[in-house]
């Protein structure tokens, strides 16, 4: 996003207005650059969301479809702009970037198809930024950071897309796209494990932990996945030894995530 | 550092020839060896619990004892993995992955076993009983066929708990069963990396449709007559009234 684009865009009211919380960020940050006070700004936190997903209800499966759809864009645009960067000189990570690529062109498509089938106009695919606003320069092969970066995000937004389909499930629990849904959760499982061993992390998450070298932004995608009780019961109690600690307890579980948060976090990356 | 680990002493038993018995008729999947002389004798198709054998029953019960008796053969599998001298020999890497799957695999099937244990109250023979496992010649001393033999459970998991979402009625079970699930992808994608690394394969075009997009998603009986191919699971049981 360049300078005169930010600029247009902070003063447009309808921005303003739609975007609030982003707005009151930047007036936090008023002192601080551009690129310290996006920063700073959590995931989740740079703009409520407006679409109707973040109030759907429950049980509302065209909602869960379309939210897994703007996520499926985003994914989709992700992966492309990072294979023709030129930031990916690793033959290997290419390798599993383009397989991951075609899975999320495939999911897009899939999903369009879907909604139009079920006679629902698909959501446009919004405009995204994936520098967030000067934050992130990932697609930048001049930029000693961008690979890291472009790691970084990757593994975010794999593990928010596999608890975002998660959150998703009830939504989806007795129409025809229940299977589906779940055949597409356990795909961002595994890219998100692949992408997350490739940065030297384990493939699951421990307690809340974003991981080593993850951008604090990130944290909402994590926040809550240390949780220790599924289905009223602290599985920590369930016996002793190792497979009962804190750690392996809440790397056995995934936790799922409301599609208001899950939104949010894509929302840092959308600029209209 | 060699032979060094403690091990879990398990009796060998030489593979029985009924070891890799497996039935399917008319839907109707039966695991297991030596109860299998019962055949129903029904002709119109009608699939009959078979007396004496378990069966996991139907609903949301059902649903849960399939999924308790596939997490109690993960979980078996890699402590027999643990404790055996592939592991403790294997790279610190492989070590780390494989005694995680172990305690997430332990911590996966102690869970079932309470959940079930809550949801039958004092009917406690409708919950699926402690099996028991016989892998025949698997050399876990070998290094391809422990990860060979882990793909496979943990690329069944995922397909299997992705079939059964479906049939699940309380959202908390289905909820849980999504929790579980990627999971199960995520152990199914570092051993397709530690089988072929720097690859493709960790959502491979063999699991993963690459028209689609989708992961593969397999009815029980499907599931159950996959597992009993392998022979691994001993004690006999049936799944008569689930898909």
């Amino acid at each position: 996003m360049n300078i005169i684009k930010f600029l247009d865009e902070f003063t447009n009211e309808s921005m303003l207005e739609k975007k609030t919380s982003r707005k009151d960020a930047f007036k936090t940050f008023g002192s601080l650059g551009k690129k310290a006070a996006l920063a700073a700004i959590p995931f989740g936190l740079a703009s409520m969301p407006t679409k109707s997903y973040a109030q759907q209800q429950p049980g509302d499966p065209v909602a869960a479809l379309q939210l897994a759809l703007t996520l499926e864009y985003l994914e989709d645009e992700f992966y492309d702009l990072a294979l023709q960067s030129g930031v990916i000189t690793d033959s290997a990570v290419e390798t599993v970037y383009m397989q991951i690529s075609q899975h999320e062109q495939a999911h897009v498509d899939f999903l369009f198809a879907g909604l139009t089938d079920a006679g629902v106009t698909p959501d446009e695919k919004p405009e995204f930024d994936f520098t967030a606003g000067g934050a992130f320069n990932p697609f930048d092969p001049s930029d000693p950071d961008a690979y890291a970066q472009l790691l970084a995000l990757a593994q975010a937004f794999e593990d928010t897309g596999v608890r975002a389909y998660k959150g998703q499930a009830l939504n989806l629990q007795g129409s025809p796209f229940l299977t589906a849904g779940l055949q597409i959760h356990s795909v961002e499982a595994r890219h998100a494990s692949e992408i997350r061993r490739i940065r030297d992390l384990k493939g699951w998450i421990t307690g809340d932990e974003r991981g080593a070298g993850m951008p604090p932004q990130t944290q909402p995608v994590y926040d809550g996945e240390d949780n220790v009780e599924q289905a009223t019961v602290d599985v920590t109690t369930l016996g002793s030894g190792s497979p009962f600690t804190f750690n392996a307890s809440t790397e056995a579980y995934d936790e799922p995530l409301s599609g208001g948060d899950a939104f949010a976090i894509a929302s840092l990356f959308i600029v209209d | 550092m060699k032979n060094k680990v403690l091990k879990v002493h398990q009796p060998k038993r030489k593979p029985s020839k009924d070891r890799r018995q497996f039935l399917k008729l008319g839907g109707m999947a039966i695991l297991g060896s030596g109860l299998l002389y019962a055949c129903s004798n029904d002709d119109d198709g009608a699939v009959q619990p078979q007396p004496n054998v378990f069966d996991l029953g139907e609903g949301d019960l059902g649903v849960l004892n399939y999924a308790f008796a596939l997490e109690q053969l993960e979980a078996d599998f890699y402590t027999k993995v643990v404790n055996d001298s592939y592991w403790a020999n294997a790279s610190a890497e492989e070590k780390q992955v494989l005694e995680d799957l172990y305690n997430h695999e332990v911590n996966h099937r102690d869970f079932f076993s309470a959940a079930i244990s809550a949801a039958v109250g004092s009917n406690t023979s409708a919950k699926l009983p402690t099996l028991e496992f016989d892998y025949g010649g698997l050399d876990f001393g070998n290094r391809d066929a422990v990860l060979g033999t882990a793909k496979l459970l943990e690329d069944t998991g995922v397909a299997a708990y992705n079939g059964a979402g479906r049939l699940l009625n309380n959202p908390d079970y289905l909820v849980l069963a999504g929790k579980i699930v990627s999971v199960e992808a995520r152990h199914a994608s570092a051993i397709r990396t530690l089988i072929n690394p720097g690859s493709a394969d960790f959502a491979g075009d063999d699991v993963v449709d690459p028209v689609t997009g989708l992961d593969r998603a397999l009815d029980p009986s499907q599931i159950l007559a996959a597992v009993g191919e392998t022979g691994f699971i001993t004690t006999p049981f049936t799944a008569t009234s689930l898909p």
